[in-house]
């Protein structure tokens, strides 16, 4: 019945300018800034949220319903938009080899927002995506955090530059040449950090320095991927060195240097729960995030980077894992929502169903980590952009 | 249903006078038993590895002597059978030839692999161990039980007489496709394949023609016996093929030479399921958060089963485990519903469909007084994230108990659980009398 409603809702909003005021109503609505709301409802207008609550829909608003309403989903940590579907050597653009550290390299030079992937998962409430270079590489390149909408990522994007993607651990060995051992990662890190200590760029601009440089003056943050739990350690130690701010990306032996992450105040967006155990994650365990929230570690989860099929998780799947392996409901949806926001530095803007928030709303069919329940429309700054039952 | 009664009945009659028989009563649990209507307070009795009764607890009665297990508030439902995996570190043919149909995975296979353990914990009691996809024909699959093992010999089914079950492994598509002597285009790669099963069938001709003139027999070839078997109907033929072109190539050769064939993976099985029905292959199912990674998957829906259950095709599912986790293979079922499948024949391709792709339907695959006591103890619906397996029954042992700490370990992960293990936990806890 919810479905049928909504089907003529959607059909209606179509005819109507996209300036439109939307009411959602939801059965239950996940506000993520207090207690969730039964029969609540959200007013829209001008992109933004207007209005949350239990309370009757003011004329003018052209009604949305749902069984379920939660804010547009946040991947904490991902490489689609860079990394395309077809897994080609022409829609690959998350890893450049030509050498080891290119901190230089902007994702917004590289995202497709027309991607297949972007739309996919853009079709699960994905509303959000932290995304840009990826695992592969000693220093691969820049992330950003961008919308999941548009054919234009300038008007899509709310950071460009986000954080400096670093990978340690077997994943930033090369091929040939350096770096070639662990010692070797760091001591190449160490030395391109002094160096840019130095960087004044009085001189001749260098804008691999000059992305170092933000990186110590605290304008990007490092976002390590690194699995086991000494390369965790010794990234620590490197961060501790220069006073760098790190995020630990993946880190699936996190959970045996919990104390050590804790006392750094350091963050993890987490490994996808349903990532594969194997290789340097063969010591990974689904419990990875509930391991994270027990030891009061800020944490989000991410559905990080897949080289073949599928090539890309998506993170509402990976939460219902994480809320299935001892994160209550509401710290599962947290950690791709409001959790996801405050580790990115966004939860001004998205995150939460808080007047004055964009008006990011992901509605459902049931509850949303049911395999069998439905993702039924994606709203994005106001504007219904996914009615496809998904 | 009524025959499960009856059954149970008898059965119930003639075990009061055993003794030393080992009998199990699991009561109260939600009961799904596949070839009949879900029980809501049942009970399902097993002997001696066997299934002996099945059905409401109101109205079967407990056999004396019967060691009792509470499953109040549970779900039982048949051990899950996986028509495609690759656990084990498994090896087929190598590099020398794109059709190896001698190479049998079974001399390849570790038994212990912490990935069986891992899929014990997933609900999987039985599955088809395959090589891979990089050949036209990479070898003779093995379907194994995932019983606890320290040997090969510890997972084996065996038929009447002894032999070891298993199959035939094909793929076409691009995973084959490389240099001379593999196959550069399709075309090419379905020419090799003709060729050698031409080549199978003179060689049987031979064969025949010999004994019919009490002659010597020709030089015993063991890659031809094999594809013999295929197209005698002996083995299934287990078929990676993922473009609708390529299904299609694969029904032709099929028709042409007269083997059984399920179809694995089957991205594009949405595009021409009337075909496959009408085929009557069966087809096994993967389901992956997104499509593409590889070309020839771009177009993978969760809507195959929905399609193909209306076009009436038989369809079941497989993990692929590593390309999913076996401790996920529930979600393929979900996920087809998900797209519109019923929930009804969703279960039946966990379950029976799969038996029935590796002809085990007679000893595996639903809860029918007589059949293998494989089964699994749900926490909750089987088709929700929220559901564990607690436990994993498979010949009438447990070989999987999530109350058990160790092997909780297998079903969450943790540290160590990618090693290989000495001996598995269950064997150990036996030998000490536990």
């Amino acid at each position: 019945m919810n479905k049928v409603l909504f089907a003529i809702t959607a059909l209606l909003l179509f005819h109507s300018s996209s300036t439109a005021q939307i009411a959602v109503k939801g059965d239950m609505v996940y506000t993520m800034a207090g207690d969730p709301i039964e029969n609540g409802v959200v007013l829209l207008r001008n992109g933004k949220i207007e209005r949350v609550g239990r309370f009757d829909v003011p004329s003018g608003y052209e009604v949305i319903e749902a069984a379920v309403v939660t804010p547009g989903l946040i991947d904490a940590h991902t490489v689609v938009g860079l990394a395309g579907y077809l897994n080609q050597p022409e829609d690959q653009d998350q890893v450049e080899r030509s050498a080891p550290m290119q901190p230089e390299l902007r994702a917004i030079d590289a995202y497709n927002p027309r991607e297949a992937l972007v739309t996919w998962v853009r079709g699960f409430g994905v509303t959000t995506i932290h995304t840009g270079h990826g695992p592969g590489v000693l220093v691969s390149g820049q992330t950003m955090i961008v919308k999941t909408v548009g054919n234009d990522v300038q008007e899509a994007v709310i950071n460009p530059a986000a954080m400096v993607a670093v990978t340690l651990g077997n994943g930033a060995r090369a091929s040939s040449g350096s770096p070639g051992t662990r010692s070797k990662m760091i001591a190449m890190l160490r030395s391109e950090l002094i160096k840019a200590q130095n960087y004044t760029g009085e001189d001749a601009r260098d804008l691999r320095m000059e992305a170092f440089k933000a990186v110590l003056d605290g304008e990007m943050r490092m976002l390590v991927t690194v699995e086991r739990a000494h390369d965790i350690l010794t990234t620590l130690r490197l961060a501790e060195e220069f006073g760098i701010d790190i995020v630990l990306d993946s880190a699936s032996e996190a959970y045996l240097v919990t104390d050590q992450i804790k006392a750094a105040g350091v963050s993890v967006i987490t490994h996808p729960t349903m990532a594969r155990h194997g290789g340097e994650r063969a010591n990974a365990t689904f419990e990875a995030a509930s391991i994270l929230r027990g030891a009061d570690i800020p944490f989000a989860l991410q559905s990080g980077f897949e080289a073949y099929v599928p090539k890309t998780r998506v993170i509402l799947f990976e939460a219902g894992v994480a809320a299935a392996n001892g994160l209550s409901f509401d710290e599962a949806l947290a950690s791709i929502t409001i959790d996801a926001a405050r580790l990115l530095g966004v939860e001004d803007q998205i995150g939460s169903l808080e007047v004055g928030k964009d008006a990011d709303i992901a509605l459902y069919d049931g509850d949303p980590f049911e395999y069998t329940t439905h993702a039924i429309g994606v709203i994005i700054n106001g504007k219904l952009e996914s009615t496809e039952v998904r | 249903m009524r025959k499960h009664l009856l059954l149970g009945v008898l059965v119930v009659l003639t075990m009061t006078h055993s003794s030393t028989a080992q009998t199990r009563a699991f009561i109260g649990a939600h009961i799904i038993p596949i070839d009949g209507q879900e029980i809501e307070h049942g009970t399902l009795i097993i002997e001696d590895g066997q299934i002996l009764a099945i059905g409401s607890a109101a109205e079967i009665e407990i056999p004396l002597g019967a060691e009792r297990h509470n499953a109040n508030g549970m779900v039982i439902m048949p051990g899950l059978v996986d028509t495609h995996s690759h656990v084990g570190q498994v090896e087929g043919g190598d590099g020398s030839a794109p059709i190896q149909p001698d190479v049998r995975v079974i001399d390849s296979i570790n038994p212990r692999d912490s990935g069986f353990q891992k899929a014990q914990s997933g609900g999987v009691t039985t599955a088809n161990i395959m090589s891979g996809s990089g050949h036209l024909l990479s070898g003779q699959t093995l379907y194994v039980k995932y019983r606890d093992a320290d040997v090969i010999d510890d997972l084996l089914i065996l038929d009447d007489d002894g032999n070891w079950l298993g199959g035939i492994k094909m793929a076409n598509g691009t995973n084959p496709r490389r240099n001379a002597p593999f196959p550069g285009t399709r075309a090419k790669a379905a020419a090799l394949v003709r060729a050698e099963y031409i080549k199978a069938s003179e060689y049987g001709a031979k064969k025949a023609e010999a004994a019919k003139a009490e002659e010597d027999a020709p030089p015993l070839h063991l890659g031809y016996e094999a594809l013999l078997d295929a197209m005698s109907g002996k083995k299934v033929v287990h078929h990676h093929t993922h473009r609708h072109d390529d299904i299609l190539t694969v029904l032709r050769l099929s028709e042409e030479f007269g083997f059984r064939v399920v179809l694995h993976h089957v991205s594009d099985a949405w595009k021409v399921a009337d075909e496959i029905a009408a085929a009557g292959a069966g087809v096994s199912l993967i389901s992956v958060d997104s499509p593409g990674g590889k070309l020839e998957a771009k177009d993978n829906h969760f809507k195959s089963g929905r399609m193909l259950e209306q076009a009436g095709a038989l369809v079941g599912f497989h993990t692929d485990d590593g390309i999913t986790d076996s401790r996920f293979f529930l979600r393929q079922a979900a996920l087809a519903v998900r797209a519109g499948m019923s929930r009804e024949k969703a279960l039946f391709g966990m379950t029976l469909a799969g038996a029935e792709m590796i002809d085990l339907d007679d000893r595996i695959g639903s809860l029918t007084p007589g059949k293998d006591a494989d089964f699994i103890v749900l926490s909750g619906d089987p088709l929700s994230v929220y559901t564990h397996v607690q436990e994993t029954w498979i010949d009438g042992e447990r070989v999987f108990n999530r109350s058990n700490a160790e092997d909780r370990k297998y079903a969450t992960g943790g540290y160590g659980t990618g090693n290989d293990q000495a001996t598995f936990i269950h064997l150990l806890e036996r030998e000490a009398g536990q």
